[in-house]
């Protein structure tokens, strides 16, 4: 079963690189990690992204924010629509990438994609609805305009589950675009080919550089980063381990960044959740604004 | 200047105060395990207002159990029946308010302008306006499962007692919570005197526990296990040590923390106006204001003049006893924190920046500050970084709105900002551009119960007030 699984990947031996600012660097650490099938062949390597890999990623997310959030939230919605476009073309590399580890059925990695794609597409649609949903005109007691509205916190980390890891990246990084933040995703689990390939879907889609950023890597090690870098203001984890969500929560402590992690019961395929806007509560600020209003 | 004499004109509604106080819970006023008081005073006088219990970690266990006890039945409640009561306690504080603002005053040393015409209406209104709220929850969270959080701990600070114990009980209950709220120890009058509103609207017992008491009693409640949520109001410094105390507990938190945040006046704003706005934003009550507007920028062409109409403007405001109605600025709440801002105010001196206070003489007793500004303030000064909560004012200028934005932005904080200028596509762009949770354009320091409140970054997370502040007192779809 395995050798029929990966037989799109046989002669794909090669390291895959990070994607930051829309180019695609190895680690400047140099390392990598060996992804294996089910007999313990190595099938590739991807790069195992350092705290400086993180900063530069940062500091890409960084440069491209302002014009993402500034960008109207049609012209958001058609990029993400695009994703979904060039997740479609990659059907079949998707599956077998799933499947490559032996650990996925090609008729559960084909469910996946197929989620992942209506995942894409829900949130193409949100971009220009959801400020309905979250802010509004507020009926106060006096002379005055108030209208709330959500704003991007800035930079997120999107932390990905090991679990249904295409279905499991998107969940965590299209809310965070959606809304006009420019994200830093990072992917661990034993199959990061599909998230080391994401970063060559996203260099063809629409999506401008720096506004997604992908790292693969070891998710605990770059925790403790994540949690105190200053620049990054918002992070939205799925599958965390115990350990890690505490430290993630401990970290932050000392620079109130926002945080939404994902109970690891979470079902990813459970639209009712993860299509839902209140998921992106704490990837926004809600900014009030009042002014007189008089002759 | 003409010297303004005003006849003095004190409140005299007279208030009841008891010599002693217990600890509310479950529907009674107990005596403290601790068996030790503490002894509020009148910031205004020093005189002594009443003894208050000093709670112990076993009071704040029998709080919380009785929080705990109570939690089921108030869930089970119907939505109607609970914003009953909530409606109830509202009118009784309407009724009561005169008697409620001028105990407000007393223990706070806020003026009783104050505590009469913003406070006390507001507080009333936000317990209204989340009374409405009780059977309308499915509304504002459409296609969400919501459940209440639990049992929540709330510890509030002692500038505003009364209204931030209303931004905190009322949406709890509104949303089928129960509590066990801790006011600060220099305020804990209105709140006891609340609980017997309480008892009088006949809220059940164990619903809301009022528990008094030190940094020690806030300690322990913070950190309790039978908690199942924390909100906490007061300092960047103690907020950040909450959340480390709180991580990995899955217990929800929220805090609304300091500010240092910017009013920005720009050449082409209604300067009289603008004025008002500025005194407003720093010297409403006494500058102890979370989001108040202590960093001044006036573009740089308009700032000579500008700060001289502020200063003659700074020599009308009376600074002296909280309980004349003609008081602008009243008495510092505690020694602690008059020392506190005398150290700010030695240090904006000694960086190099220029002080300019106003005259006039101070009562002999108690703790007085006069209202002052600094100018040829640095960036880098402490006094322009730090939260001082205090009435001193830094003033810096500025020539572009880019740099107005930037030097605006250029803090840890993100509590409020202000605007000032006629052009209306130019306010509306400072407010889309300064990273700030509350914005006001030409006005500051407005509250409604409706227009959710709370800070960027290092000023907490969550919102208090509207549909928004909802989230912070519900679990929405498990979290």
């Amino acid at each position: 079963m395995t050798s029929n699984n990966t037989s799109t990947v046989q002669g794909v031996v090669k390291t895959y690189k990070l994607f930051i600012n829309g180019a695609f660097p190895r680690s400047e650490s140099g390392r990598s990690l060996a992804v294996k099938n089910a007999k313990g062949r190595v099938l590739a390597h991807v790069s195992h992204a350092s705290r400086k890999d993180l900063r530069d990623a940062v500091e890409a997310a960084h440069g491209a924010q302002t014009k993402w959030a500034n960008a109207t939230a049609y012209n958001r919605g058609q990029v993400l629509y695009r994703i979904a476009e060039m997740i479609q073309a990659r059907e079949e590399e998707c599956i077998a990438l799933l499947c490559a580890t032996g650990k996925v059925t090609p008729s559960a990695a084909r469910k996946e994609v197929a989620l992942s794609i209506e995942r894409c597409i829900a949130w193409a649609g949100w971009t220009d609805k959801i400020g309905a949903i979250l802010g509004g005109k507020q009926p106060v007691a006096g002379p005055y305009l108030v209208y709330s509205s959500p704003e991007p916190v800035g930079v997120v980390v999107a932390i990905a589950p090991a679990e249904q890891p295409l279905l499991g990246l998107l969940s965590v990084l299209l809310p965070a675009l959606a809304v006009g933040n420019a994200v830093v995703l990072c992917c661990g689990g034993p199959n990061p080919l599909i998230a080391a390939t994401f970063g060559e879907a996203l260099a063809t889609s629409d999506v401008p550089a720096g506004v997604a950023n992908v790292l693969t890597g070891k998710i605990a090690e770059l925790i403790p980063w994540i949690a105190s870098h200053r620049d990054v203001q918002g992070c939205i984890a799925a599958g965390l381990s115990k350990a890690d969500a505490r430290a993630l929560e401990l970290g932050i402590a000392e620079n109130m960044k926002r945080v939404t992690i994902l109970d690891r019961n979470t079902d990813l395929a459970d639209p009712a959740v993860l299509h839902s806007p209140w998921i992106v509560e704490k990837l926004v600020e809600i900014k009030t604004v009042w002014h007189p209003s008089a002759l | 200047m003409t010297d303004i004499e005003y006849a003095p004109a004190p409140e005299t509604v007279p208030v009841e105060i008891a010599a002693r106080y217990g600890l509310f819970i479950d529907g009674h006023f107990v005596a403290p395990r601790s068996g030790k008081y503490r002894v509020t005073t009148n910031p205004a006088t020093e005189q002594p207002l009443a003894e208050v219990a000093e709670a112990n970690a076993k009071d704040v266990d029998l709080a919380v159990a009785s929080a705990r006890k109570a939690l089921k039945p108030w869930m089970k409640l119907s939505a109607s029946a609970r914003a009953q009561f909530l409606f109830r306690i509202a009118r009784r504080i309407q009724e009561r308010s005169r008697e409620l603002a001028v105990l407000e005053t007393l223990d706070s040393g806020k003026p009783i302008k104050e505590s009469r015409d913003d406070d006390l209406p507001l507080v009333a209104q936000h317990f209204f306006h989340h009374a409405g709220w009780c059977d309308k929850l499915a509304y504002a969270f459409p296609g969400a499962k919501l459940e209440p959080v639990g049992v929540c701990g709330q510890v509030i600070p002692w500038n505003f007692p009364l209204l931030m114990l209303a931004w905190k009980i009322a949406p709890a209950l509104a949303c089928g919570n129960t509590v066990v709220l801790k006011p600060a120890e220099t305020t804990p009058l209105t709140a006891l005197r609340l609980a017997e509103i309480f008892d009088e609207c006949g809220l059940p017992p164990g619903v809301v526990n009022i528990i008094t008491g030190g940094p020690e009693a806030g300690k322990a409640l913070i950190a309790h296990d039978g908690l199942d949520k924390v909100a906490f109001t007061g300092s960047t410094e103690v907020g950040k040590a909450i959340a480390a105390t709180l991580a990995g507990t899955g217990r929800k938190l929220t805090l609304e923390l300091g500010g240092k945040s910017p009013h920005i006046i720009f050449a082409d704003a209604a300067i009289d106006q603008a004025i008002e706005g500025v005194v407003s934003g720093i010297w409403f009550n006494q500058g102890e204001v979370c989001c108040a507007g202590s960093r001044l920028f006036v573009e740089e062409r308009i700032l000579h003049t500008f700060i001289e109409r502020l200063k003659a403007r700074m020599q009308t405001l009376r600074v002296g006893d909280p309980m004349d109605k003609n008081t602008d600025v009243g008495a510092i709440n505690s020694k602690e924190q008059l020392e506190r801002i005398q150290h700010f105010i030695k240090l904006g001196a000694a960086e190099g920046a220029t002080q300019f206070e106003c005259g006039g003489a101070l009562p002999t007793k108690g703790y007085f500050c006069r209202p002052c500004l600094f100018t040829n303030v640095q960036p880098s000064h402490t006094i322009a970084r730090e939260e001082i909560f205090g009435p001193v004012l830094s003033v810096m200028s500025f020539r572009t709105p880019e740099e107005a934005i930037q030097r605006a932005n250029n803090t840890n904080y993100g509590l409020s900002a202000g605007v000032w200028t006629e052009k209306g596509a130019k306010a509306l762009e400072m407010a889309a551009r300064l990273k700030a949770g509350v914005i006001w354009l030409n006005t500051f320091n407005r509250f409604d119960p409706s227009a959710p409140f709370g800070g960027y970054r290092e000023s907490g997370f969550g919102r208090e007030g509207g549909r928004q502040g909802l989230r912070a007192y519900l679990k929405v779809d498990g979290r």
